[in-house]
């Protein structure tokens, strides 16, 4: 769901790159103190996975494909504020370097991604796991819920910029993603319990 | 995490780019679906803010599209490893 130059207004963009900036900084100082050394070679493992994921998207109904976000992966593999951070690192890239997403809608995508699919997942995550104990399905729903999320952020900045009505355009984001977050899920699973049986010790968790 | 960890993690990432991602699926993802049924997808048809140097995951100068891409997910993959890692490096030093 990356935004293209041209489906926001100025004053939509320009006020989610605010509050991206505002964001990512405060992702930046929190992952600062938490940094660890054995994390950083996992960053830049993480982000190539993340970028190269989101190159491989899967039909789904409709004629429709959907990607993986991979928000809450790296948040449960880095910690929140670090996860937003790979996230945001492959958006600029994406922007950047291959016109996925545009530029003058990266503050947005970032918000939505980064932000709410990313720091927003992990808080789902952690709640459920800390109730239930039930770390899988507590991925599984962050992982559904972040990619329907990220779809709410995404019509409701579509509906502010007066581009669509927003109540014609937030029931198709969320139906769509609704089907696009499975893949989500299912994806974040496997890779975690890969990770969990291989390597359990290179994951944060909680 | 070991060298011998960092090199296979970044040799699946780079194998994913590079020889899945030309059978990956073009059709349009959840953004553009929506915006094609509810007609307004060619307000997304301006010309970018800042051309990218390879636009839609396109090497250029490779005639067929799934090297293309395939050489353009090696390129991106391994930058965007290099910025996560050297991110991570930046944030280890400011504590």
């Amino acid at each position: 769901m990356h935004i293209p130059d041209g489906f926001l207004s100025p004053t939509v963009w320009g006020g989610a790159l605010a509050i991206a900036i505002a964001s990512v900084s405060a992702a930046v100082r929190s992952a600062g103190r938490k940094m660890k050394d054995k994390m950083i070679p996992l960053m830049g493992v993480s982000s190539a996975f993340i970028f190269a994921a989101q190159m491989l998207n899967f039909p789904v109904a409709g004629g429709t494909s959907g990607h993986l976000l991979g928000g809450v992966l790296a948040a449960i593999l880095l910690g929140p504020a670090s996860g937003a951070i790979v996230i945001t690192v492959v958006l600029i890239v994406q922007a950047l370097v291959f016109q996925d997403g545009g530029l003058t809608a990266l503050g947005a995508n970032i918000f939505n991604m980064a932000i709410i699919g990313t720091i927003g997942g992990w808080f789902i995550y952690s709640l459920i796991a800390r109730l239930t104990k039930a770390t899988v399905m507590a991925t599984a729903i962050a992982a559904w819920a972040s990619v329907v999320m990220a779809s709410v952020a995404c019509a409701l900045e579509l509906g502010l910029s007066g581009t669509v009505p927003l109540k014609v355009v937030l029931p198709a984001m969320i139906g769509i993603h609704a089907i696009i977050g499975c893949g989500e899920a299912v994806i974040t699973v496997l890779v975690l319990g890969f990770v969990r049986k291989v390597r359990p010790d290179l994951i944060a968790g909680l | 995490m070991k060298r011998r960890d960092i090199i296979i993690g970044l040799f699946a990432a780079i194998l994913l780019a590079f020889a899945v991602s030309p059978f990956a699926s073009g059709l349009p993802d959840g953004l553009e679906r929506v915006a094609e049924d509810l007609g307004f997808i060619e307000k997304g048809e301006v010309k970018p803010a800042v051309s990218a140097p390879l636009p839609d995951y396109m090497l250029p100068g490779i005639k067929n599209e799934g090297l293309a891409t395939a050489f353009s997910g090696i390129a991106g993959t391994l930058l965007v490893f290099a910025s996560g890692y050297g991110i991570a490096k930046l944030l280890r030093k400011t504590k």
